[in-house]
């Protein structure tokens, strides 16, 4: 297929798997700033949004501070910000235009749709009640459209590309809650701050929608080595690095299969699950919670490029 | 100007044989039910999509173009009349065009002047001399035909570029089918959904003779801003054949190569949608950024084959076309089959003095000018208008043609009064690969929506029918 077809189908999934990501950052910080101050501690949930959501200096570049006013505008409606979920949306639908023959056409319903209904939220929302629908409706069109991709589409390269988007995107974004919060996660034997940073932990599993998980995983009470081992090494959980994994190496595998030969970006992808495979949480402990996932974070950069530079150019 | 001559109802009101089906049904069925499937075709085709470019970007206004739901019906025998005609017209053309980039024995014959060749625009010098795969230039040819009495159907124009317009030959058909599946078994019409195919046999016959293995041919479209960028995509899906744009491809060693996932893969046969004017940066518009740098070289080392060949408009040109019947008959040696529209050129000293004697009953038309732009209806306009004109005509009449003001034909549409005579033309697809001609039969049947309006265009306002060849 063509590079920029193939190119074009994963960034479509990335935007939209971004999209659904901000939506939910926004919704769980939302609960955390509703919570009396001597429940979440003093620190402020709407900075630490802007930088789980990964632009903290795009934003600061037009606010001096962060509030739910400008967070919510910047993150959700912004069009200055071209991570922001209206702008996901809007390169989501111009990715689809550009490449309408790689999709079916409940996919491109689904696309076109959304950026239709988009419309709507032009001023953004007036009351916190319509904010609620609208991150509701966020994530309900990411689901149609990964439901739809999964349901219509060829099994063929096109699928496997555009499967990789939502992985790769996945991957980074957990990583990147865990990136800002890894202070909050601390080995079993640490002295933790107790029921003050609960909401913190409720919060972060809410983010990659796995609070409920996390119960019929551990059938425990939230402790956050378990929440840094479910998000990082449990292969069950979706969202885990260690899943996005698997579903990485197995899609590039479909792909080498298809086109008859592995690259650097297989291998590479191969190298990063067995290190998640072969981790063990007192491990990465040990050797520092926050090195860990820089690094991972870094290596999943490089994977991405390496698949551009083997495919999508 | 004549009484039109209606194409169900004659001149005399008795209903000719091809619409008797049709008649019957238009009196049995009640008038809200046609309104009411109007509607319903209307949202189907924004679901199907040919209103995609509704949605663009900037600006959400681009128009649906009008569907009409009453079909526009051709006898068999009329149809095998315009096949005929069309084929030999199609082969004319392309051995016009051959000789026009070779020999030049038609300018050494004095049939053509030459400088009606030379001083226009649409001649590409960097033709002359290259000979192109198979000797095809008009590979897809979208004749334009209108009919003005039982016998007559005139050529009105050559569109011998890039003709536009054919998914909606085929999308019209797929939503009557739906729309009507009673009016359908009624009847025993045509097919025309077999054109993508033919289309793709046409495309790789055409392939450089270089070529051993199946020719991969793509689909060169300008991008998603081109208004008729849905077509592309449109034809490119049902094709089965990759949709790319400038960037996708690459020039090495006057190869032409497309970047795919599995790294570079040669590229035989383009369809280009792109004008001959932005097609490569090095040879035409250095400013284009749409087309391929260096396109021109592989081309003219005979590596790719481009359809249309570069340099066809030279056909389009509607002075050009006022010697059709020549070229038919130098080529040929036949007579030609279809008419003309008869055509005073205005370069001509003694056509002009009898076009600003006549202006008021003559359309006037630009030589180079399309989409019904820069013309003059004189038995619609103004004496001001006219006399503008007059003084556009004086200072510059080698832009000129005259016609007479036909009365165009028209068939039973769907109006707000109810069923009503409007006037169409039709344009059929000529598909020319290296074994045959391929037309599908009917084409694109498009009708002005106006009451008395000549204009079909769709930039004005014209609609579409779908087109129904009958057996007999």
């Amino acid at each position: 297929m063509l590079s920029r077809t193939a190119d074009n189908l994963y960034w479509l999934s990335r935007y939209i798997e971004r999209a659904e990501y901000l939506a939910r950052i926004l919704d769980a910080t939302q609960r955390l700033s509703s919570l009396p101050l001597a429940y979440v501690g003093t620190s402020n949930e709407w900075e630490s949004a802007v930088a789980t959501a990964g632009c903290a200096s795009a934003f600061y570049k037009v606010h001096d501070e962060a509030n739910e006013a400008n967070v919510t505008d910047f993150l959700a409606f912004s069009s200055d910000n071209s991570s922001s979920i209206r702008s996901c949306f809007e390169l989501a639908r111009s990715n689809a235009r550009a490449v309408r023959t790689a999709l079916t056409m409940e996919m491109w319903d689904t696309i076109n749709g959304t950026w239709l209904e988009l419309k709507r939220y032009g001023n953004g929302v007036t009351s916190r009640e319509e904010f609620s629908r609208f991150l509701q409706w966020v994530r309900e069109a990411s689901l149609r459209y990964d439901g739809s991709a999964y349901r219509t589409m060829l099994r063929n390269d096109a699928f496997w590309f555009s499967r990789l988007g939502f992985y790769l995107e996945r991957a980074d974004n957990t990583a990147r809650i865990l990136d800002v919060k890894y202070h909050l996660l601390l080995p079993e034997n640490e002295r933790v701050g107790g029921p003050l940073d609960y909401f913190q932990w409720a919060a972060i599993l809410r983010s990659v929608s796995a609070l409920t998980a996390y119960r019929w995983v551990y059938r425990e009470s939230v402790k956050p080595w378990l929440v840094a081992d479910l998000l990082i090494l449990r292969e069950e959980m979706p969202r885990s690095l260690a899943a996005c994994y698997e579903t990485i190496v197995r899609d590039l595998d479909h792909i080498a299969a298809g086109y008859g030969r592995q690259g650097p970006a297989q291998r590479q992808a191969r190298g990063i699950r067995s290190r998640l495979q072969n981790s063990r949480m007192d491990g990465i402990f040990q050797r520092g919670l926050h090195e860990f996932i820089s690094e991972f974070i870094s290596e999943n950069n490089r994977l991405g490029a390496a698949i551009t530079e083997q495919f999508l150019i | 100007m004549a009484t039109a001559f209606d194409e169900m109802k004659g001149y005399d009101g008795a209903v000719r044989p091809a619409y008797d089906e049709l008649s019957r049904w238009l009196a049995e069925v009640p008038p809200d039910v046609l309104d009411y499937r109007r509607r319903e075709a209307e949202l189907l085709f924004r679901r199907i999509g040919i209103t995609f470019a509704v949605y663009g970007e900037a600006e959400a206004t681009e128009r649906l173009i009008p569907f009409d739901v009453i079909p526009r019906i051709l006898a068999g025998s009329e149809w095998r009349f315009l096949e005929k005609g069309l084929t030999q017209r199609v082969k004319a053309l392309n051995l016009f065009i051959k000789d026009v980039y070779g020999a030049r024995e038609i300018l050494r014959a004095g049939i053509v002047p030459d400088d009606l060749v030379f001083r226009n625009p649409a001649f590409r010098p960097e033709m002359s001399g290259h000979s192109v795969p198979h000797d095809i230039y008009v590979h897809i040819a979208g004749i334009d035909i209108i009919r003005v009495d039982p016998e007559t159907f005139y050529v009105l124009e050559d569109n011998a570029r890039t003709p536009s317009g054919v998914s909606y030959m085929l999308e019209n058909r797929e939503i009557m089918i739906r729309l009507f599946p009673e009016l359908f078994s009624r009847h025993r019409i045509a097919p025309v959904e077999n054109y993508p195919d033919e289309l793709l046999a046409t495309l790789m016959s055409v392939a450089p003779h270089s070529v051993s293995r199946e020719p991969n041919v793509v689909l060169l479209t300008p991008g998603v801003y081109n208004s008729a960028y849905y077509e592309h995509s449109f034809l490119a899906d049902k094709l089965g054949v990759e949709l790319v744009e400038g960037r996708d491809l690459f020039v090495k060693n006057e190869i032409v190569y497309m970047r795919t996932t599995q790294g570079q893969r040669r590229v035989d046969v383009i369809y280009r949608r792109i004008d001959d004017d932005f097609i490569d940066p090095l040879t035409f518009r250095p400013d284009s950024v749409l087309g391929l740098p260096g396109l021109m070289s592989a081309y003219q080392a005979g590596n790719v084959t481009l359809a249309n060949a570069v340099g066809t408009g030279i056909a389009d040109d509607k002075a050009v076309y006022s010697f059709m019947p020549a070229i038919v008959k130098f080529y040929l040696g036949e007579e030609p089959l279809l008419k003309n529209v008869p055509t005073w050129r205005c370069r001509e000293e003694e056509h002009l003095a009898y076009v600003l004697d006549h202006l008021h009953e003559l359309v006037v038309k630009e030589v180079h000018g399309s989409g019904g732009y820069g013309m003059l209806i004189g038995p619609a306009a103004s004496k001001v208008a006219i006399e503008q004109f007059r003084a556009k005509l004086k200072t510059a009449p080698k832009n000129f043609i005259a016609q007479p003001t036909l009365a165009l034909s028209t068939c039973p549409t769907c109006v707000e009064q109810g069923v009503a005579p409007r006037h169409v033309d039709l344009r059929p697809f000529v598909l020319s690969g290296s074994d045959k001609v391929r037309i599908v039969p009917g084409g694109l049947t498009r009708v002005a929506m106006k009451e008395g309006s000549l204009v079909v265009n769709s930039s004005q306002g014209g609609g579409t029918k779908d087109t129904w060849v009958l057996d007999g």
